[in-house]
């Protein structure tokens, strides 16, 4: 019952890898450690039980693999589709929802749903568990509640559907008008948002691409004269002819990848070889650039 | 539907006013009502290479203004029948072109025309911008040389980030690789870029090679297109690149020294 809103609290922190066992007690994973702290304060609603259970994994590893725990918590963030309920009668709903279900019949085959009551009435009764049974004749699931009254979290609760907090903090949503043409009919509810950056067109002379806070992925030619830079990794699937700057910001971890060595300027946190020195080994091979110190090191991939 | 194309290079004096002469010429000989747009101007070349020179009355710049219409403007090709030139303004400069008076110009011309050739002016400036902004095809004309290598590069990096589809969103500009003088013997002793070097650096498909050729300046000294030159290498090459454009397999020619030695002894001398 507690799980989605357990979900929703680790789904802020996409990278911690909460962890329950002895091992946990190794810090090693600063990041984790960093997005789990933080991940707590906001979320006041997280239930007891699993909540201090991340509370108190402030060392949190990913290390899960030298661990014997049965499992792991981990953040995700998944796109549900969104019941938006006016109001609630059973004939009303069941006629609705058959003409939605009608127009799209493959759509819907054990569709998680989440209801939600914001543009319900607070004192509009709604029976949970009839609702919850038609919804499953016809193929949704209801998972959780989204907004309502005091009252109506109480029923839902009873019904086995705990509450999410309110739409305004998850962003925008759009109607659903389920139809069999339209190809989108979902709503985000956390909206996936990679810092990582892909690329599938060739970056020619003059452009400059940069992937803030992620990795940059480039499966075409970078030309002689581009620029690309990335907080993170960089990959190039194909020759690159350009400037690669990655951990721009200071990430002395980051790397850069490429098929085909042809660079003018390669640099990882500020330590960076020019094209004279790139000529002397690996030219025109497949290699991966690290820094090993202050030293950068090329090498073959 | 009319089809817009650009012929654009970055770099000068690659070829581009030659090739727009010529593949809108064969556009014409193909059958396709053609019209050619100088987009030159204040330096106004199309015309000198079509022959037309001497019958230039109104320019773009004066269409754009709305000071002359279509019929006086265009020149009819006095060999082909489908083939019309609207030349530049010698008087003006860039700044007279603007993104209102050339979408005018081409919705004008798109109702009569099957294809609109726009000759881009060198370098990446306002000129160059007007012609390749609405184009739905792109003609990159490069010299076997690094420095044209790399400008076309760059033309071809604004082409996908500065053109009306880039800024739909839609499908891109078709790109179209144009190697324009190109010499198999001097790429034999190592002295200039193989075709093989170019596609691996700008990565698009090949249009055609255009071999270096006397007919070239001769043609364009008489005003005469070199695709009307049929014994010449350039002019056949140019021909095929035409049939290329229009869809066809048409296999590569003038690619080796050798078959290039029998060709120019065969047409020598010109």
């Amino acid at each position: 019952m507690s799980q989605i809103d357990l979900f929703n609290t680790v789904s802020r922190s996409v990278r911690s890898g909460a962890q329950q066992g002895p091992s946990s007690e190794n810090g090693h994973n600063n990041n984790a450690q960093a997005t789990t702290t933080q991940a707590v304060p906001t979320t006041p609603t997280a239930p007891k039980t699993k909540g201090t259970t991340i509370a108190g994994t402030m060392h949190a590893t990913d290390s899960a693999l030298d661990s014997d725990a049965a499992f792991k918590l981990k953040g995700n963030r998944v796109t549900m589709t969104i019941l938006e309920l006016y109001r609630y009668d059973y004939k009303s709903f069941n006629d609705t929802l058959a003409t939605t279900v009608n127009s799209a019949p493959d759509f819907f085959n054990q569709t998680p749903v989440i209801l939600s009551l914001e543009k319900c009435a607070p004192d509009c009764y709604i029976d949970f568990i009839e609702l919850g049974e038609l919804c499953r004749e016809y193929g949704l699931v209801p998972v959780a509640i989204r907004g309502g009254s005091e009252e109506q979290s109480v029923s839902a609760n009873v019904a086995g559907l705990p509450k999410l907090p309110a739409a305004s903090m998850s962003g925008k949503s759009s109607d659903i008008v389920p139809d069999a043409s339209a190809a989108l009919r979902e709503v985000r509810v956390e909206v996936p948002v990679s810092a990582n950056k892909l690329i599938t067109t060739p970056i020619r002379s003059g452009q400059q691409v940069y992937a803030p806070g992620g990795d940059l992925v480039i499966i075409a030619p970078v030309s002689a004269g581009a620029e690309i830079l990335a907080d993170g990794n960089i990959h190039v699937y194909g020759p690159l002819r350009g400037r690669a700057l990655a951990g721009v910001k200071g990430d002395t971890s980051a790397r850069i990848f490429c098929q085909s060595l042809e660079a003018e300027l390669i640099s990882i946190a500020g330590n960076y070889k020019v094209n004279e020195d790139l000529q002397k080994e690996h030219w025109k091979e497949r290699i991966q650039a690290r820094l090993e110190g202050n030293q950068l090191v090329i090498g073959p991939l | 539907m009319a089809e817009i194309i650009v012929v654009t290079s970055g770099k000068g004096g690659v070829g581009k006013t030659t090739t727009s002469a010529a593949i809108g010429t064969g556009l014409a000989l193909q059958g396709h009502k053609t019209v050619i747009i100088d987009f030159d101007v204040g330096l106004r070349n199309l015309d000198l290479i079509m022959g037309c020179e001497r019958r230039v009355v109104y320019d773009f710049i004066n269409l754009i203004n709305g000071e002359s219409n279509l019929n006086q403007t265009l020149i009819k090709d006095k060999r082909i029948d489908n083939l019309s030139i609207l030349p530049a303004s010698q008087t003006r400069d860039k700044d007279a072109l603007t993104i209102e008076g050339v979408q005018k110009v081409l919705d004008e011309l798109k109702k009569t025309y099957d294809f609109i050739i726009c000759d881009s002016p060198a370098g990446i400036e306002k000129g160059a911008m007007m012609a390749m902004y609405f184009a739905d095809r792109a003609v990159v004309v490069t010299n076997p040389e690094v420095s044209s290598v790399r400008d076309s590069d760059r033309i071809l990096g604004i082409l996908q980030s500065k053109t009306l589809r880039a800024e739909n969103g839609g499908e891109p500009v078709r790109e179209h690789l144009l190697l324009t003088r190109y010499s198999p013997e001097r790429v034999e002793k190592g002295e200039m870029l193989s075709v093989k070097d170019v596609e691996d650096i700008l990565s698009i498909p090949l249009l055609g090679v255009i071999p270096e050729s006397k007919a070239v300046l001769s043609a364009s000294n008489q005003g005469n297109p070199v695709i009307l030159d049929e014994e010449s290498d350039a002019g056949q090459a140019y021909k095929d690149a035409v049939r290329r454009l229009l869809g066809e397999n048409v296999e590569h020619r003038f690619l080796t020294a050798s078959r290039k030695g029998i060709l120019s002894r065969m047409f020598g001398g010109r």
